[in-house]
């Protein structure tokens, strides 16, 4: 880098931020300082309730609802693509060439690195219909911990704010897909895990023809 | 009365053993995608930012202060200001964020005192846009104040909180104002005639 801003203005610069003089930056700031830090679960709930509340109030259906938690969540998947690639060891730095590798990523480092522990499964469409069609299954999702869906809203997934996420990473690893977090926990009684929530990945046509592409020519 | 070394391990006690954690990253970004979404839906008002941060704050404040009372076990009532103050940032910034901002500044009267914030991890990955406004106008984690005012008015204490230095707006430090104005009476149901 070459400009590192040292908080001296030194005149010949227009306007642009100012810097404190004791370099506290996000530039001196070592980007792995937060890496394993830890903050309360309750900061978490707190924040993301004020943040769904706040968005409720500013849409009109649910549909519209999710679609702007997903857009909340998509500039941080952007990010986190090359924070999360450029933590790593120098010889697993890769970015995922194809989507088993993107999926095993999003499953493994993305899900580690947010939630704490690896998505429980991946599943492709077994429908022919829809080659197209990838699914990351969370059993109890995080960030629904607290929340409890009214009845009347049951087609609510406030993990869409996950689904944005996941998206963003799709999209800044070029595998442009759209993807929507869905409940399929069911009500019965007895039911192990009734947070259950489908990540469903759809990929653009270019994403699996370039994929079907680099298969014909292995 | 309890002492700030008292409070100082009762606030790590707490977050020890007490406290569920995630990653910190996830509630920094989190954060920041909040604040940036106020930025978009008001037009870079940020005077109207600040006062919708501090609106969600005073909700969150509503409903943590329970919280920060069942984790502390302090049934107790602090013997004065400058207790609740102790107990604000050794205890209360301890368990919900991992911090421990420096009380400073009182003023003789005792009722007002700066909390100075070394670390902010709310500001973590943070720089204001470069739009020669934001640095002027924004207090980017202007939610915290709300939240005090939330938690301690549950408590009884009416009080005031801004910030008036940040160092994402190029200053040297990041410095809360909190002032009390006054203790709130118990309010008594209306009589019957």
């Amino acid at each position: 880098m070459s400009h590192v801003p040292t908080g001296k203005p030194t005149g010949k610069e227009p306007a642009g931020l100012r810097y404190p003089t004791n370099g506290k930056t996000i530039y001196h700031r070592p980007l792995n300082r937060s890496k394993t830090a830890e903050l309360s679960q309750s900061s978490f709930a707190y924040l993301f309730s004020e943040m769904v509340t706040y968005a409720q109030r500013r849409v009109t259906g649910i549909q519209e609802l999710e679609k702007r938690l997903n857009n909340q969540g998509h500039p941080i998947g952007l990010k986190l693509l090359d924070l999360l690639l450029i933590r790593e060891p120098a010889r697993s730095q890769t970015r995922p060439l194809n989507i088993i590798s993107l999926l095993q990523f999003i499953k493994m480092s993305l899900w580690q690195h947010l939630f704490g522990r690896q998505a429980d499964r991946l599943e492709k469409s077994s429908n022919p219909d829809t080659p197209d069609e990838y699914m990351i299954i969370d059993n109890e999702p995080l960030v629904n911990a607290y929340i409890s869906v009214p009845r009347e809203m049951s087609q609510l997934n406030c993990a869409a704010y996950v689904a944005g996420i996941v998206e963003g990473v799709c999209d800044g690893a070029a595998f442009p897909a759209r993807v929507t977090a869905h409940s399929v926990g069911g009500n019965e009684d007895g039911e192990m895990w009734p947070g259950k929530t489908v990540f469903l990945l759809k990929f653009q046509p270019e994403v699996l023809e370039r994929e079907a592409l680099i298969a014909s020519k292995v | 009365m309890m002492s700030a070394s008292k409070a100082s391990r009762l606030g790590e006690e707490i977050w020890k053993t007490r406290i569920d954690k995630v990653n910190s990253e996830l509630v920094v970004l989190t954060y920041g995608t909040i604040v940036a979404q106020l930025c978009k839906d008001f037009d870079s008002d940020y005077v109207e930012v600040n006062k919708q941060l501090d609106k969600m704050g005073y909700n969150i404040g509503l409903r943590l202060i329970e919280d920060y009372l069942a984790k502390s076990n302090t049934m107790r009532r602090c013997a004065n200001f400058r207790e609740t103050a102790e107990m604000i940032a050794k205890v209360g910034f301890k368990i919900f964020l991992n911090i421990t901002p420096t009380i400073t500044n009182w003023t003789s009267d005792s009722k007002q005192f700066s909390l100075v914030f070394d670390e902010n991890p709310l500001a973590d990955f943070v720089e204001l846009p470069d739009d020669g406004r934001a640095q002027d106008e924004l207090w980017f984690s202007n939610i915290l104040c709300g939240v005090l005012r939330g938690a301690l008015e549950m408590v009884q204490m009416q009080v005031e909180a801004h910030f008036i230095s940040d160092v994402l707006r190029g200053n040297d430090t990041t410095e809360m104002r909190i002032s009390l104005i006054r203790y709130i009476d118990d309010e008594l149901p209306p009589e019957d005639d």
